[in-house]
């Protein structure tokens, strides 16, 4: 059947793709585009490991469709790093071993990089709240939320 | 399965020409949060799918003289970002707020949450105790609907074929009004409700409650209206003997089935308890508004 033609910005970057109607955004990221960064754990909206941001907004990448994506502005954990150069919330991650399996941590980062730019100085409620959509069956997530607290106050003082 | 038309009309007319035009099944394609899990679940298997969110009524939030309208397809993240909006109807954002993940609230939609037609939905109690109507649009023209006929039974709703629930409106408020939602879940996010609780009142010049509004979720086939627990806030001071009456009146009306979330008795009794709290709250923000 015919596909859907579909002209997007990723991580900054024209994109084009065809999509079939069905296809989700993360079908289209890992399989067309081959962006493997974006993982999928649940495909039904329930754990986050997915994220993305479309047009500034976190959403799960498994919940949308490929079409809908025609004019839209993507954000992947592949446009977090400024070339070798780490984001400070990456950085942290490392630092902090804020991560065992590492499934959930795009998914993580991606989520908690929307959350600093919206609220710069988070409390570790709003931090836990924030990152409620976001299952991490290692971690117990305390080191991520020490992470995500820690690499908040450097970029502050940055 | 079948091969699947997607189209993003931008218009209403030709949403709706489309819906009615469709020889298999038809979907309105809004946040997808829930959508998109039955297709992928086999649950619906549709011909075609119609996106709204291309459409400018449909995804926009207007104020004027203290009415708003809000488009079906505005996400909850945006309701509830938008400050007019949260300090007028803090009720219906609280409902919004508790939908899902921050991602889900990115997509979901307070009309895929009317029309996806579940008893728990979250936004749907709030709405129907703001006296919300919504605009809906079809083959035969427009209508305005009380929020609460829409939906009939799980999954079921009165939309004709062809129509489309396109936005809410929410009257004014007078002076002295309030509104609030409580759901239980075991959990602190990330649950559906086990009953819901919507309260809108408001207060005359010295302090009775001249006009209220209760609405329970989760408890019956469809979010349902008490107007006996409306009439028992009506005429007091919303002591603690009117919440009191108030939550017998809740329970009463409630119908609720046995499922994994909780038992008909449990759920008839924390019904009362959660309208009560409820309706402290909506107490409590329209005394601050004076």
């Amino acid at each position: 059947m015919a596909k859907v033609h579909v002209t997007a910005t990723l991580n900054g970057n024209a994109v084009e793709f065809l999509c079939e109607t069905r296809q989700t955004l993360l079908q289209i990221l890992r399989d067309e585009l081959h962006l493997t960064g974006t993982k999928e754990g649940c495909g039904t909206g329930d754990c986050g490991a997915c994220s993305v941001t479309v047009d500034g907004r976190l959403m799960c990448s498994c919940l949308i469709l490929g079409a809908e994506m025609q004019g839209k502005s993507i954000q992947t954990i592949e446009g977090m790093a400024d070339g070798e150069k780490l984001h400070p919330l990456q950085r942290k991650f490392l630092e902090h071993a804020a991560l065992q399996c590492g499934v959930c941590t795009p998914g993580v980062l991606v989520a908690a990089k929307s959350l600093l730019e919206r609220n710069p100085d988070p409390t570790e409620e709003e931090v836990r709240y924030w990152l409620a959509g976001n299952l991490c069956r290692c971690t117990g997530y305390n080191k991520i939320i020490e992470a995500v607290l820690d690499a908040a106050s450097e970029m502050r003082r940055a | 399965m079948h091969e699947m038309r997607y189209e993003a009309p931008k218009t209403l007319a030709a949403a709706v020409s489309l819906l009615a035009g469709a020889s298999g099944q038809a979907r309105v394609l809004a946040g997808g949060t829930d959508l998109l899990i039955q297709m992928r679940g086999g649950r619906v298997d549709p011909e075609l799918l119609v996106d709204i969110k291309g459409i400018p009524e449909m995804t926009s939030i207007v104020a004027e003289n203290g009415v708003f309208r809000f488009g079906a397809a505005v996400p909850c993240m945006e309701l509830v970002e938008h400050e007019a909006f949260a300090k007028a109807w803090p009720g219906v954002t609280d409902g919004a707020n508790l939908i899902g993940s921050i991602q889900v609230r990115g997509r979901a939609t307070a009309g895929g949450n009317l029309c996806n037609a579940s008893p728990a939905a979250d936004t749907v109690p709030a709405l129907i105790a703001a006296g919300a109507t919504v605009s809906v649009v079809g083959p035969k023209g427009r209508r305005e609907v009380p929020v609460e006929d829409i939906a009939t039974g799980p999954g079921k709703t009165s939309l004709a074929r062809g129509e489309i629930v396109a936005s809410f409106l929410l009257p004014r408020r007078p002076p002295r009004s309030g509104d609030a939602y409580l759901r239980f879940i075991p959990r602190t996010e990330m649950d559906i409700a086990v009953v819901g609780a919507g309260i809108n009142l408001t207060l005359d010049e010295s302090g009775v409650c001249s006009q209220a509004r209760v609405c329970i979720g989760a408890v019956a086939e469809r979010a349902l209206l008490v107007r006996e627990a409306a009439a028992a806030l009506i005429g007091t001071k919303v002591d603690a003997e009117a919440l009191q009456r108030m939550a017998a009146a809740v329970s009463a009306a409630c119908r609720p089935i046995d499922d994994k979330r909780g038992t008909k008795e449990y759920r008839i009794k924390v019904a009362g308890v959660m309208a009560r709290r409820a309706a402290q709250i909506a107490l409590d923000r329209a005394r601050r508004k004076n």
